[in-house]
């Protein structure tokens, strides 16, 4: 095949004021990171108060948070993106609809909309996770708290959820890792993170596999970096004696 | 167990760098495959694109495209050369021609220099100046009008690089938005995000033929820049790129590129029926007297 590499690329002038091609990766990448973890704290309190709901005595709140999971786990997620960003607008009541349309800078719409978008996502996600996870503990453990006169507050808060918690910590990584992944959708409604960056410049400088292949480099690290980290924080909080940890 | 994978792991990067040589000219492959392979678009309206038959595209390049299929089947004495169809797009359509999945692209794609690194281009095949769509209420007359104002234009084309560069040298405070498409762009502005869109003019009558309303919307502004659309194929192929030339210049001069023009740029064209109106340029007119492989920036 007759390509033309060039590795430089990345450092020539984009023709745009003094950038070069890599300012784009980096600015690219900040956008990533900022929607991933915005999104992510907003998942992860989400998805614990309805992995909780779930697990709940009665009907009524395992009812919604199970409905809940439901819609938002089988729909895709690039409908969902469309959703928030071209239909519901449209349906705030006005003031509201005009100055999220036309005030907003279009670079905060679109954050805000796949913020939303990633968050409610994930969240349904994490929600399962914690359902899992609280319900991998031995039955005994909610019944003797409860004999002891512990609330059911009380039950969750201090023998339920410290353990349950812990148990998830590698699946948890695993929606970590998938929420940076899956941010990349968007550059689809316009925001200009590490995909969209990365597509830029394999348009502006026909050099689209070097483009690429630097994206998947930082994909790649950024990802095992921050699955170290989460090695180090299960690692850190395993209870001895527990899940394999030996003292 | 390490060493089997890092073996591995060399394997595979080995394996996607080191595509085959394409030693042979194409038209070599096209005689010994008996296939020529065409890329086309699937919403490049009116130039190539899908309307009621989903395995065969239509439109103004794509006819162009016809012409330059009998030329080779003549070149070759071959009158029952096969033809294939792959779908490209603005991402897939130089690796794919470069790789050898296409032999010859026609669509919307711009010459320039950048992409003369990695493909050939034919003679320009039409002509397109850069400017804006709006609404006829909006008050926008040209592109200094677009101060502070929120402006849409298409990722990854040559509009969003000038209007970027404009933001960035006259320090407009415009807002920029790339959308992923031109329907996409159109719906920005359709639903009120951006007050206008920059892209190609054919491309925005088209957009503009598709709206609601189409009497709602104008095209409007000085061209920032004019482009030449040309045809993509394979580098250092000079026997092919001289019969794909010859063809597009032999259309040229019989001035049976006006009847092409006419169908799908003065007529009704599918799937909606809709006339695009948008009558034969000064500029596309002196390309066509003189043709030439050229892109506008080395004009």
């Amino acid at each position: 095949m007759n390509y033309n590499w060039d590795w430089n690329i990345f450092f020539k002038s984009t023709g745009i004021g003094s950038e070069i091609y890599l300012d784009w990766f980096v600015s690219g990448l900040g956008w990533t990171i900022a929607v991933a973890l915005v999104a992510w704290i907003i998942a992860l309190l989400l998805g614990s108060v309805l992995g909780v709901m779930r697990t709940l005595p009665g009907k009524a709140l395992p009812a919604i948070a199970t409905g809940y999971v439901e819609l938002f786990r089988n729909v895709p997620l690039l409908v969902q993106l469309f959703m928030w960003y071209f239909v519901v607008p449209d349906y705030l009541p006005e003031p509201l609809q005009t100055w999220f349309k036309q005030d907003l800078n279009p670079a905060t719409s679109a954050y805000v909309s796949v913020v939303v978008c990633l968050a409610l996502f994930t969240a349904a996600r994490v929600c399962e996770q914690v359902r899992t996870g609280i319900q991998a503990l031995p039955k005994g453990q909610s019944a003797a708290a409860l004999a002891v006169g512990f609330s059911i507050g009380q039950t969750y808060r201090h023998v339920l959820l410290p353990q349950a918690f812990r148990i998830i910590i590698p699946p948890l990584t695993s929606e970590f890792l998938n929420i940076f992944k899956n941010s990349s959708v968007a550059s689809l409604i316009g925001l200009m993170e590490l995909l969209a960056q990365t597509k830029q410049t394999a348009e502006f400088s026909a050099n689209i596999f070097e483009a690429f292949t630097l994206a998947t480099v930082i994909y790649f690290v950024l990802n095992m970096s921050l699955m170290a980290l989460m090695n180090l924080v299960e690692k850190k909080v395993r209870i001895p004696g527990m899940m394999g940890g030996a003292k | 167990m390490r060493f089997t994978t890092r073996l591995l792991t060399t394997a595979v990067i080995a394996s996607a760098f080191a595509a085959p040589a394409m030693a042979e000219g194409t038209l070599d492959k096209i005689k010994s495959s008996g296939v020529i392979v065409l890329g086309h678009r699937d919403a490049s309206i009116p130039f190539s694109y899908l309307a009621n038959d989903p395995t065969k595209p239509i439109g103004y390049s794509h006819d162009l495209q016809l012409k330059v299929v009998e030329a080779v089947k003549k070149q070759l004495k071959m009158p029952n050369l096969q033809v294939r169809y792959n779908l490209v797009t603005s991402q897939t359509r130089i690796p794919l021609v470069q790789n050898g999945t296409v032999d010859l692209e026609c669509g919307s794609t711009t010459n320039n220099l950048e992409r003369q690194k990695q493909v050939a281009f034919s003679v320009g095949i039409f002509e397109i100046g850069t400017r804006l769509l709006t609404a006829k209420t909006s008050g926008i007359k040209d592109f200094p009008d677009l101060k502070g104002k929120n402006v849409v234009t298409t990722a990854g084309t040559t509009s969003e690089r000038l209007l970027k560069a404009m933001n960035a040298e006259k320090q407009m405070g415009m807002n920029i938005i790339s959308a992923k498409d031109h329907g996409e762009s159109f719906l920005m502005l359709e639903s009120g995000r951006a007050v206008a869109f920059m892209m190609d003019d054919a491309l925005l009558y088209g957009e503009m033929a598709k709206a609601k309303n189409p009497g709602n919307w104008v095209v409007t502004g000085k061209p920032q820049s004019f482009e030449i659309y040309g045809c993509m194929m394979r580098k250092e192929d000079p026997a092919f790129k001289k019969v794909v030339d010859d063809a597009l210049k032999a259309t040229f001069k019989s001035g049976e590129v006006n009847k092409i023009y006419s169908k799908w740029f003065m007529a009704p064209v599918p799937p909606k029926g809709l006339n695009l109106n948008f009558p034969m340029s000064d500029e596309f007119k002196s390309l066509v007297a003189k043709p030439t492989d050229k892109s506008a920036e080395e004009m």
